[in-house]
């Protein structure tokens, strides 16, 4: 499964992210992502989307693992 | 009055063994070029030639020697992978000492300035190096001036093949971090660099660099002349050699100790004459923990060995706390310094430094409100392991061990009630 990561030195806590994909990225008190272990497969397109949307261009989608799950 | 003095530093002594601080004496005075060669004997001439610069960091390897900036990682792998890369390196020689606690790299670079720079011009070579930048805090004028003085001499008398250009750095709790270091010479801010490549694939110049803590440098300058071997005679297969520590706080004679590698905590303590009813202690400096020293003084003082207590040694630092004194409070005061140091770049550091410093300082003051253990252990989950450098990591880690630690204290605070050592002290007075 894909992973969604931060530059944390990128990011300014605008929380767009947040808010387009609140199952994968929780706000911190600090209005900072925290970000969950992995992109369930049907959720992909919206973290596309949240990784396009960032003002500051602080996220990315990571590759899938090579594992045969993914090969799926 | 001489900047040197005025800046007082700590006595260096070498209470358990000398290597690289053969020659250290009561009158803290610099050794010239020529007290250490007579002390340590010439500079081995590992000239260009691949067989030899492949032997020093063979020698190096062999001799089990790991960074003494804190990290304690592999130094013959850093080489090997700078040496490995094409064009000319460059060498950074770490001496920001950020630690507030630490003095052991100024006072190795003020009494044996030649050990460090023989390890500066060995490593250099090794690596391919042509370029090597010596990096001193700003405010450190003082040893601006002997450091200068030594390279002098060297110019005068010896034979460096790399040049050696001392630099000064904007002196911050950060500026001591590689990638800070780099970023600053590369001429941006000395702040840590999140995103790839890393230093020793395209550093300064973009050129291929190895940044090394001067004490690293040091040992570089013995194992070059003594050999891997020699290095081992002393210390543990797990921690070979010996390495330099700082002892502060409550005892009778604080300064840099030169111990062997595996020497216990206890023992470092006893040297430095640690006040009788002294019951905690501050391992590896701000970034570092807190221990009972009951609990921690039979541990020696290794990396694998502290990793047992939850601890890691750090750039080696002992600091006792004084019997009467609030760990709490004195945890505060550190997260406070922790807190301005943040580079403020990473929103859970820049923000959650600050807010976890206010939520100690409320409770050491018996002011806090509403859980504030709970409220602070949530705030600990949220800011470890999120910023680009591990500032964040260690301050929680630290204010982690200090609730633990001084947790009846903690309890007590957090009712309002004074701490059982401000209690003892006021029975005994």
């Amino acid at each position: 499964m894909r992973r969604i990561e931060v530059d944390p030195i990128a990011c300014t806590g605008h929380g767009v992210c947040a808010e387009l994909l609140p199952e994968v990225i929780q706000l911190d008190e600090w209005g900072f992502p925290i970000l969950a272990e992995s992109v369930p497969v049907h959720l992909e397109g919206l973290a596309r989307r949240a990784v396009g949307v960032c003002p500051t261009l602080a996220l990315r989608l990571t590759r899938p693992a090579a594992s045969p799950a993914a090969r799926r | 009055m001489t900047a040197r003095s005025a800046q007082r530093p700590a006595r260096g002594r070498s209470g358990l063994i000398r290597r690289l601080t053969g020659g250290w004496n009561a009158d803290e005075r610099t050794i010239g070029l020529a007290g250490h060669t007579r002390l340590h004997g010439e500079l081995p001439a590992i000239r260009n030639r691949q067989a030899s610069r492949l032997d020093l960091i063979e020698q190096v390897n062999a001799a089990g020697l790991t960074g003494r900036g804190g990290a304690a990682f592999p130094t013959a792998t850093k080489m090997r992978a700078v040496a490995a890369r094409r064009g000319s390196a460059v060498l950074v020689a770490n001496g920001l000492e950020g630690e507030p606690l630490s003095r052991k790299d100024q006072i190795l670079l003020s009494r044996s300035p030649h050990l460090v720079l023989d390890g500066i011009e060995l490593a250099a070579v090794a690596v391919g190096a042509t370029t090597a930048h010596l990096c001193l805090p700003q405010h450190r004028t003082w040893l601006e001036e002997i450091v200068t003085e030594a390279i002098a001499q060297r110019q005068h008398e010896r034979a460096d093949t790399v040049p050696v250009e001392v630099r000064q750095v904007p002196d911050r709790y950060v500026s001591s971090e590689e990638t800070a270091l780099v970023h600053w010479l590369n001429g941006g801010l000395a702040t840590p660099t999140a995103t790839p490549p890393r230093p020793f694939e395209r550093g300064v110049g973009r050129r291929p660099t190895l940044v090394a803590n001067l004490e690293t440098l040091a040992h570089i300058a013995l194992i070059g002349r003594h050999g891997a071997t020699w290095f081992r005679e002393t210390g543990t297969a797990d921690a070979p050699g010996t390495m330099l520590t700082t002892v502060a706080g409550a005892v009778a004679e604080p300064g840099v100790y030169e111990i062997a590698g595996g020497t216990k905590i206890g023992t470092l303590l006893a040297a430095a004459r640690t006040h009788s009813r002294a019951g905690a202690v501050l391992v590896g400096g701000y970034s570092g923990s807190w221990h009972p020293i009951s609990q921690i003084a039979s541990l020696p003082y290794t990396k694998s060995q502290l990793a047992r207590a939850g601890a890691a040694p750090g750039p080696g630092i002992l600091f006792a706390l004084a019997p009467g004194a609030c760990g709490i409070a004195e945890t505060a005061r550190i997260l406070r310094y922790l807190a301005d140091g943040s580079a403020g770049q990473c929103g859970p550091c820049m923000f959650g430094l600050p807010a976890i410093a206010r939520d100690l300082s409320e409770l050491a003051d018996g002011r806090a409100t509403d859980d504030p253990l709970g409220r602070l252990r949530r705030r600990f989950r949220q800011i470890a392991g999120r910023g680009a450098c591990r500032l964040p990591d260690g301050a929680v880690r630290m204010a982690e061990s200090a609730l633990s630690s001084f947790a009846a204290d903690a309890r007590a605070h957090a009712r309002s009630l004074p701490c059982l050592a401000a209690r003892d002290e006021e029975a005994r007075s």
